[in-house]
């Protein structure tokens, strides 16, 4: 336990009350909180899960019925598919200890790029996406290039990367949003993850359990990523590096082209984002998601994985989009004013937080 | 296992509870409606909430209102939307922030059966929404446009304009009073599609975003380029007060006759003082009062509101405030716009 540097504010020492360095202990009873702090610790997305479950029956008592209606419940995974992929790519980065405050930019830009390759540059529209997903990745690289081989602090590479990613959406697009109905004319496949099928819907074609092709394309990637994490060698390899880069080189991970891979990865998936985002409002916009980045560090961490890198699951991150989501939808038909939303989820980031650090305990 | 199945059968009962409160309010339930603003900080929108607020508790609407997180906010208007669908709502007000993105989730919100009501901005196209509720804003424009060339006079000709405009993506409401107001004070235009309108009397335009900062910024870039500027048109009041700060420190507020649009209460107070010599005000409490009743009326007997006569949306009105009324502009005095103004 000595090898780990208590940092200037002691977030690790904080886990490890001074004086309590036993070295060993056969006889220990657990109380009924330390055996659940151990299970929380060992499952980092049950915390999360049952935060969602909790805020769900809260809201059905609090709005009635039309929260509780399949349309309304299925509204929310509609609302945090931007979050939820963008999510993703940004809990990939996080469990390397990183942070990527530019994936919004990324994303936006990536959905931009794919419109003017159809509508300026006439290229067929699978072309088009391909031309998004590989700027996405290019971004990534240059973001993982700079962080690994430079040395440069996450916070900082992306931090200049949104701004010049942002303004770059800007200056290219001109700021022009292009249209819906231009769009499903020439290039349909561009606003293909928009499609819905709807389960149970009334004789008026309304109502009903509805799911875009973008909410199926969130958990899939989701279910992928939490599988790739825990069963291959490569997933495994990301937290190694998140947790302790000196002890993933020694056991022979090679901790820059890891970190180069995940910021690509990272890119790359904010790119696909780009292209659930054309699907989500129909029209391409460079004003869409400038708090993308805030919105999937939120996710992120209400989610428990934690932002010193190696510990929580992808699973939680995707709780924590849907408990925004909920809290979102449930105010709003509730009726306050919006800022309590925001306030509220305000808290509930510094609660998340606070039970991480409580849960962490149990691994000493 | 036991635990999931305490869960389940807790949510079945809150769905029970919900399902029991839901039947029980149905029948006396209010007509329920949606004010969707750009933002939460804007004067104008906070006054247009208060105003849809005050006419719904009259009505006996269950008005909920939402707001994007900046100006442009596209996506959260898109939630905004999908959130008064599913809860029921008959009717939509909405500012839009990106008028033409937001045009497939409101074509959404109609097909389910809402009467969706543009606000201040038109969608583009106009039509999709059942009807707007706005300024004339090419008329608002043209007003200051006809009093700045009747106070000018002779001079009119000479003079040398700085257009102050909104932003570099030109939303209609900019082409609008841009146009109006050079079509108010004579400068041709030739094409009604393109922003610029090539001009010698023209210094430049700059983008201000609407905001003190950027008029200041603009004012200074534009007498840079021709120190002998002699007429402003502002796109607002705070672009028109940045402009001021910007002749202030030059000394030249003397020289200068500064024109702008929108009537908000510190706008008014500035006709008073001089600073703008001319000011189309606009209402937007009518805007949002007019609004709630179209939906409480839709939601009784199904009637969409009507057009204003020759025009594709409701005009719900401009008047010039000015302290020097010229022949042939109606104006009101700097007293009666106080009277009418919004905000504080």
């Amino acid at each position: 336990m000595s090898t780990i540097s208590p940092g200037p504010q002691g977030f690790e020492a904080a886990i490890k009350p001074a004086g309590t360095d036993q070295v060993a202990e056969f006889v220990h009873r657990k109380s009924a909180l330390e055996r659940m702090q151990h299970i929380l610790h060992e499952t980092p997305w049950l915390a999360p899960l049952l935060v969602l479950i909790a805020s769900l029956i809260g809201f059905g008592i609090a709005v009635g019925a039309r929260f509780f209606s399949a349309y309304a419940l299925t509204l929310i995974l509609q609302q945090v598919t931007i979050t939820g992929i963008v999510g993703v790519a940004q809990s990939l980065v996080i469990l390397t200890a990183g942070i990527d405050l530019s994936v919004g930019a990324i994303m936006v830009f990536s959905s931009v790029l794919m419109g003017q390759c159809t509508f300026v540059y006439g290229l067929p529209a699978p072309i088009s996406i391909l031309c998004g997903f590989a700027f996405g990745a290019a971004v990534g690289y240059l973001n993982g290039t700079l962080v690994a081989r430079m040395k440069l602090p996450p916070f900082i590479v992306t931090l200049g990367m949104w701004q010049i990613v942002l303004a770059a959406n800007y200056l290219y697009s001109n700021n022009q949003t292009i249209g819906a109905t231009q769009i499903e004319l020439k290039a349909p496949l561009l606003q293909y993850l928009g499609n819905t099928f709807v389960i149970g819907a009334n004789a008026a074609g309304n109502g009903g359990a509805t799911f875009t092709y973008g909410v199926i394309l969130m958990l899939a990637l989701v279910l992928l990523f939490a599988y790739v994490l825990r069963h291959t060698a490569w997933g495994r390899h990301v937290y190694a590096v998140g947790d302790d880069p000196d002890a993933a080189a020694l056991a022979g991970v090679q901790v820059k082209r890891m970190l180069i891979g995940v910021y690509t990865l990272s890119g790359l998936v904010c790119a696909v984002a780009g292209w659930a985002l054309i699907g989500r409002i129909g029209a391409i916009s460079p004003n869409s998601g400038q708090f993308e980045n805030i919105n999937s560090i939120t996710a992120v961490v209400i989610g428990g994985i934690s932002l010193f890198g190696g510990r929580g699951s992808i699973l939680g991150m995707i709780f924590g989009a849907m408990i925004v989501g909920v809290f979102t939808l449930g105010l709003n038909m509730y009726g306050t004013d919006p800022q309590w939303t925001y306030l509220l989820i305000g808290a509930l980031i510094i609660v998340a937080v606070g039970v991480d650090q409580w849960i962490r305990k149990a691994a000493v | 296992m036991t635990i999931h199945k305490k869960i389940a059968s807790r949510a079945i009962l809150a769905l029970a509870a919900a399902t029991a409160l839901g039947a029980a309010t149905a029948q006396a339930a209010p007509i329920k409606a949606c004010l969707i603003t750009k933002t939460d900080s804007n004067p104008y929108f906070v006054t247009m909430r208060t105003g849809a607020l005050a006419e719904a508790r009259k009505l006996g609407v269950d008005l909920k209102t939402y707001a994007g997180k900046y100006d442009g906010d596209n996506q959260s208007q898109v939630s905004a939307i999908e959130t008064c669908i599913a809860d029921g709502a008959k009717g939509i007000l909405i500012t839009p922030s990106d008028t033409k993105a937001i045009v497939p989730t409101v074509e959404k919100a109609r097909k389910a059966g809402l009467l969706v009501i543009a606000l201040d901005t038109a969608l583009d196209p106009t039509s999709a929404a059942d009807m707007t509720f706005a300024t004339d804003n090419f008329e608002a424009g043209k007003l200051i446009g006809e009093w700045a060339k009747a106070k000018l006079g002779a001079k009119a000709k000479d003079a040398k304009i700085a257009m102050l405009d909104l932003s570099i993506s030109h939303p209609t409401v900019d082409i609008d009073r841009d146009h109006g107001f050079l079509a108010g004070f004579g400068v041709p235009i030739k094409d009604p599609n393109t922003f610029d309108v090539p001009d010698p009397q023209i210094v430049g335009h700059a983008e201000t975003g609407g905001s003190e900062e950027g008029g200041q910024k603009g004012m200074e870039t534009l007498l840079a380029r021709n120190p002998n500027i002699n007429l402003v048109y502002a796109i607002n009041e705070p672009a028109a007060f940045g402009a001021y700060q910007a002749l202030k420190s030059v000394g030249k507020t003397k020289d200068v006759t500064i024109v702008a649009i929108d009537g908000s209460c510190s706008g008014v107070a500035g006709v008073k003082a001089g600073i703008i010599g001319a000011d189309s005000q606009q209402y937007p409490l009518k805007m949002a009062s007019l609004g709630i009743a179209a939906i409480v009326k839709f939601a009784k007997d199904g009637t969409k509101p009507a057009a204003s006569a020759g025009k594709d949306f409701y005009n719900t009105g401009t008047q010039l405030i000015t302290a020097h009324p010229v022949p042939g502009v109606p104006s009101i005095t700097p007293a009666q716009g106080a009277k009418l103004c919004w905000g504080k």
